[in-house]
């Protein structure tokens, strides 16, 4: 028995050290091969000379800022009405709640072949920032319903009655009472969903093309992102700038997350529920 | 607009209240006169919470609650189709069990009823802020804090908050559900003794647990058992003289 014991604590103990050494093995590799080729050209050239992800900057930045401003609205909005005016009962929240755990759990590919037949084929816009701006939305939209609804959910009772029992209408409870209170998770939820956007490649491939070598016109013009970068830049032979891009990219993510708990405790701070 | 400017008085006949299938409240009839503070007592589950709550409507709030019967504040019925439930709630004040205070700061949480009644100029607010801290003697602990959030207070200070941030309102009457249950002695003897001054101008009516404080503090007592009405009338008499078996047995705490 004895033996059985410690064979299986080594045995776990290796698994371990495996997941640590290809955790770090990742970054580490990254890091070293990509952190010496960032340069000006890389990073704000023009593309004329050697490869620049200025393109993907904008791309990303457009790309962002299209996803969050119809996925947020649109997200906060349905989980307040599941949350606050259907008591998250009924039949009517059974069938979003099946459909946005659904809809969270397909691959992104089929968001993106969606996109393609919709936007690039049925409406004609052919490759375009917009039109993967929107798949995008689509794809991030379930998530954010459902941890906007968790937010909610989270708010004690005991606030919403003290309002009411003050007189206040139903509206002034929600936007004074109830969203502040959960706003810390909301936000925390739409940056980790921004993470998603920032990083996603599968979509974007079949919406906004791959045009890496041009800063976006406008929001009909096809473009390209870090992801994408990333993978034309290696599979053309510059290996080195597709590590550096990884660079680039990695330090996003794990800023927006950073950013993430952050903003989290500090509007949970300001509101006095954590010291 | 409904008028709460006449007697304050609770009136209420035959009144049933069913959450779905439960008969939860049986046939209660009681007179609550004003200015005066009546206490509620009884087992739990016997229907006390129930009750009070159907004097600001929160039961409004719950699915599948019905309610039959005559209710009035005054010559304002509570039910009517004409009754502005949110002008009702700003006159019928309730204070819960646990200390609910809003995550903002002190002052916030005392403005909000009168800015929820449009109340914007900034002096004016200050006024009802600083009247309403000293209403509910909490004045002094925290007029040099009042822009820290509430949930920095203690127990039973935050306790005193939300009877300030009630008092806000302006309300005739207040409800008050086990305000104290939570609390360390001192903290409710202060809760008492502002019941005592509240009285002369605000109707009262306590669901309470601690027969002492019953005896200390309320004019009328009604007691409850399984949804009705045993027995109600002045608190002296109640205590010296129950007219039930079941009442004496329960306030000499031989059960419940
Ligand atoms: N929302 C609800 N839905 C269904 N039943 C309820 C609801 N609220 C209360 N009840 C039931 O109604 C009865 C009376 O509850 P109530 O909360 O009024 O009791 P109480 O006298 O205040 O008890 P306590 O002293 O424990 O607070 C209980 O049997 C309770 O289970
Ligand atoms: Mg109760």
């Amino acid at each position: 028995m004895r033996k059985l014991y410690s064979a299986l604590k080594i045995i776990c103990l290796v698994a371990l050290g495996i997941t640590l050494i290809c955790l770090v093995a990742v970054i580490a590799y990254v890091l070293i091969k990509g952190t010496g080729k960032l340069s000006f050209d890389l990073l704000f050239g023009d593309y004329k000379s050697s490869p620049s992800i200025l393109p993907a900057f904008v791309g990303m930045l457009e790309l962002v800022a299209i996803a969050s401003l119809i996925a947020v609205p649109i997200g906060v909005a349905s989980a307040i009405f599941l949350v606050e005016y259907t008591n998250n009962k009924g039949k009517l929240v059974r069938i979003i709640q099946v459909a946005t755990e659904t809809l969270a759990g397909i691959p992104s590919i089929v968001y993106g072949l969606f996109g393609y037949l919709i936007f690039v084929v049925a409406f004609g816009w052919g490759y375009s920032i917009i039109g993967g701006g929107i798949t995008l939305a689509i794809m991030i939209l379930p998530t954010i319903v459902r941890s906007t609804q968790e937010s909610l959910l989270s708010v004690q009772g005991g606030l919403r009655e003290g309002s009411y029992a003050l007189g206040a209408s139903k509206v002034r409870t929600i936007f004074k009472i109830v969203l502040p209170s959960a706003s810390g998770g909301i936000v925390t939820a739409i940056i980790l969903a921004i993470g998603r956007v920032v990083s996603e490649s599968a979509v974007l491939i079949l919406t906004i093309g791959m045009v890496v070598n041009k800063v976006p016109q406008n929001l009909l013009s096809p473009g390209t992102s870090l992801a994408l970068d990333i993978y034309y830049f290696a599979s053309n032979g510059y290996r080195d700038e597709a590590a550096a891009t990884s660079v680039v990219l990695l330090v996003f993510v794990i800023f927006l997350n950073l950013l993430a708990s952050g903003i989290g405790k500090l509007i949970k701070k300001s509101t006095g529920e954590e010291k | 607009m409904i008028d709460f400017t006449g007697k304050m008085n609770i009136s209420v006949k035959d009144c049933n209240l069913y959450y779905g299938d439960f008969h939860a409240l049986k046939n209660i009839n009681i007179e609550i006169p004003e200015k005066q503070v009546t206490a509620l007592i009884g087992p739990s589950g016997c229907g006390k919470s129930t009750f009070l709550k159907i004097l600001n409507r929160m039961n409004d709030l719950v699915e599948d609650c019905k309610i039959t019967g005559s209710f009035k504040i005054g010559n304002i019925d509570i039910f009517d189709k004409e009754t502005d439930i949110n002008a009702l709630r700003k006159n019928v004040g309730m204070v819960f069990q646990k200390p609910n205070p809003f995550p903002m700061s002190i002052y916030d949480n005392i403005a909000f009823a009168p800015r929820t009644f449009g109340i914007k100029k900034r002096s004016e607010l200050d006024e009802i802020v600083e009247n309403s801290l000293r209403r509910a003697s909490i004045w002094d602990e925290v007029k040099d804090r009042l822009k820290k959030s509430a949930l920095g207070m203690s127990g039973g200070q935050q306790q005193r908050l939300c009877i300030a941030r009630s008092l806000a309102a302006n309300p005739k009457i207040l409800l008050m559900d086990e305000p104290t249950s939570a609390l360390d002695p001192i903290s409710t003897g202060k809760i008492e003794e502002l019941m005592e001054e509240l009285k002369k101008d605000l109707t009262i009516v306590i669901v309470t647990h601690n027969m002492q404080q019953a005896t200390r503090i309320a004019d009328n007592t009604a007691f409850f058992l399984l949804g009705e009405l045993i027995e109600y009338g002045a608190t002296d008499d109640i205590f010296s003289s129950p007219g039930d078996e079941r009442t004496e047995r329960y306030i000499t705490g031989r059960f419940g």
